[in-house]
């Protein structure tokens, strides 16, 4: 199986490859078409700027997703890591007195060691351990949702310094050139994402551990130390999401970063990064997540899907936009 | 294990014939609470209210004692009970996860002789409990609609529906009913999962989408603070109010500190755990009857009554 996939690919990989990397882009254009067809008001600068600015969180968390999938990973963890980090990240600023760029500066240190610490922690357990990554995260999201609810106490944990609120705010809601920053954030993290992907021996080493591990361990890819790093890169990223969501709202809940993972790991896939390894595309990624973003902004901007059927709307919408993919790849 | 039970309901009902008497006697009383774990803001208030509360009891009922138990789902809380009553309790309060799972359990309980009290949602047989403390969800979507009738008189108003439960629909509905034949319509409605970010989102939408806005139900205090801060960023200025709802003491706060855009709220205390304990404890130290329902009210927390519902230490 996995040798005609293989050869298969090899074969097509002149002639479609940039086709295959395309496809996402496409089908946010079809999506965005369809938007302003159902509703003018799509096309306005503030709603579409709205849209990709919220898609930031999700799509920065798949940059790191990117690497963990195509090595033939997974990480279940990231939404409730990303709350705990969050959490975290607010009781330190709470516990430091200054309201200026230091303090600022410090809890983001916090936010972004812990998301390593919590990254390095899924891989080791992973690596060492010899467990399926799906059961190693699956038990740490536990743990990690567990902590947020302890740390908030069942309650909210709210920064609770109004001029340091003031001051972090425009990490959110500032833009830089018109542009807004956790746009600005998510290009920077994506353009990393992919030199390091594409452009230096750890990234190729990712890949080839995603496409078959036997093989890439008899070539001397150290298997160990770059699946780990793939988990702690991915717990990196999940730190630089929060340094972007707490300024918007200022606060972690229990429910912060619900439901996350999954939305990073279709984000993935919508990018046309294989779920069973070997292949990542970080751009398609961060396209994936814009689409995510724009589905359920177009359902509540059309006027005739009732609210009690917008999930059934939006889950066809994904499987017919990959399946426009599909075909446009086809197609050739 | 029987033969103790029967000892216990035996001095339990001697205890009784001697508090008769208009002095407060020592008498040994065990009072089990079974509620949900701290997963979200309000079942974080009904754990704080709940230790609170049985601190209070056991000062006041010398004598008494309070076990209170958390749980994460129904299951676990099934489990739970099964441990409490192997403690010899003489009353059971349950704030039950859910009315299908728990009616068995709970009917087991109450066939050992147990005082039984159930909060919030009720059980399928309501012939198991002798108190029924209740909150008023029809009631809290009729007050809330009358407020907007009251104070917005007419205009276009958004909803924020929370999480697709006979919970929310007997909110939406009702609020949806009392706004009938007034000047306030409901122009478009959506679901944010009770959750500050998805309320962020819809409202970002909604400002999107209608140019003009008179008012906003976000039914939910959670999701009234994602939509103050999308309302902020849009800098509109034709929403005249948001109305919440539950009482998170943030929200309290601005509606005594006279906050413009949230002039008032609407109660759905989880303070309601305690009026259960009470009533319970009363049971056994007093001689007014108790066993009934108790419906409370979804009251209107203006400026005038903010005080008394305002609960600085409870994490909701």
């Amino acid at each position: 199986m996995t040798e005609t996939v293989l050869r298969r690919g090899a074969e097509r990989r002149k002639s479609t490859i940039d086709l295959r990397a395309l496809s996402p882009f496409i089908a946010l254009v079809a999506l965005a078409i369809a938007g302003a067809l159902i509703n003018p008001d799509f096309l306005t600068a503030s709603n579409i700027l709205n849209v990709v600015t919220r898609s930031a969180f999700i799509a920065i968390i798949a940059v790191g997703a990117t690497f963990v999938i195509s090595a033939g990973g997974l990480d279940l963890s990231v939404g409730s890591m990303a709350a705990l980090t969050a959490g975290v990240m607010i009781l330190t600023l709470n516990s430091l007195s200054g309201a200026d760029m230091s303090t600022i500066a410090i809890g983001m240190l916090a936010a972004l060691a812990l998301g390593a610490m919590c990254g390095l922690a899924n891989g080791l357990i992973v690596t060492f351990g010899r467990i399926e990554p799906f059961i190693v995260t699956l038990g740490t999201m536990g743990i990690f949702r567990s902590l947020v609810v302890w740390l908030a106490a069942g309650g909210t944990i709210t920064l609770r310094n109004f001029e340091l609120r003031e001051l972090y705010r425009p990490v959110y809601f500032g833009s830089v050139f018109g542009i807004p920053v956790p746009i600005i954030a998510f290009l920077v993290v994506a353009a990393i994402g992919a030199l390091i992907l594409y452009r230096t021996s750890f990234g190729r080493h990712v890949v080839a551990l995603g496409s078959n591990e036997d093989v890439a361990r008899y070539s001397g890819v150290p298997i160990w130390r770059v699946r780990t790093l793939t988990y702690v890169i991915q717990g990196i990223c999940v730190g630089i999401a929060v340094l972007v969501y707490v300024p918007r709202l200022g606060s972690a809940t229990p429910t912060t970063g619900l439901l996350w993972e999954l939305q990073a790991i279709t984000a993935v896939v919508i990018g046309g990064t294989a779920l069973k390894g070997g292949v990542g595309r970080v751009w398609g990624t961060v396209v994936g997540a814009v689409i995510l973003e724009l589905v359920a902004n177009i359902m509540v901007l059309s006027n005739f899907v009732s609210e009690f059927l917008v999930g059934a709307v939006q889950g066809a919408i994904i499987i017919i936009a990959m399946l426009v993919q599909r075909s446009v790849h086809r197609g050739r | 294990m029987k033969a103790a039970l029967l000892k216990v309901a035996l001095a339990t009902g001697l205890m009784a014939g001697v508090a008769t008497g208009a002095t407060a006697q020592q008498k040994n009383v065990t009072i089990a609470v079974s509620i949900p774990a701290a997963t979200h803001g309000w079942t974080g208030g009904v754990v704080y209210h709940a230790q609170e509360t049985a601190k209070q009891l056991e000062k006041g009922y010398p004598g008494l004692k309070v076990i209170v138990k958390t749980s994460p789902d129904g299951a676990a809380q099934a489990n739970a009970l099964d441990d409490l009553m192997a403690q010899r309790v003489d009353a059971l309060v349950v704030l039950p996860f859910n009315s299908d799972e728990l009616t068995d359990p709970v009917r087991e309980v109450k066939k050992r002789g147990t005082f039984v009290t159930v909060v919030d949602r009720g059980l399928k047989d309501p012939s198991i409990q002798d108190i029924y403390v209740a909150g008023n969800n029809a009631e809290f979507g009729r007050v809330a609609g009358k407020y907007f009738v009251d104070n917005l008189k007419e205009g276009n108003v958004v909803v924020l529906r929370g999480i697709p439960t006979v919970i929310d629909e007997e909110r939406v509905s009702n609020f949806e009913k009392a706004l009938e034949g007034s000047g306030v319509k409901v122009i478009d409605k959506q679901y944010a999962n009770w959750n500050r970010d998805d309320a962020f989102k819809v409202m970002q939408d909604f400002l999107s989408k209608h140019p003009k806005l008179d008012a906003v139900w976000a039914s939910d205090d959670d999701m009234a603070l994602g939509v103050l801060e999308a309302i902020r960023q849009a800098k509109r200025e034709d929403i005249k109010f948001v109305l919440g709802g539950a009482g998170m003491k943030d929200m309290i706060k601005k509606v005594m500190d006279s906050d413009k855009m949230i002039p008032a709220n609407v109660s759905y205390p989880p303070s309601m755990i305690s009026t259960a304990m009470g009533v319970t404890a009363a049971h056994f130290y007093t001689n007014a009857p108790m066993r009934g329902t108790y419906t409370l009210d979804a009251q209107l927390i203006t400026k005038d009554n903010a005080q008394e519902h305002y609960f600085p230490d409870s994490p909701f």
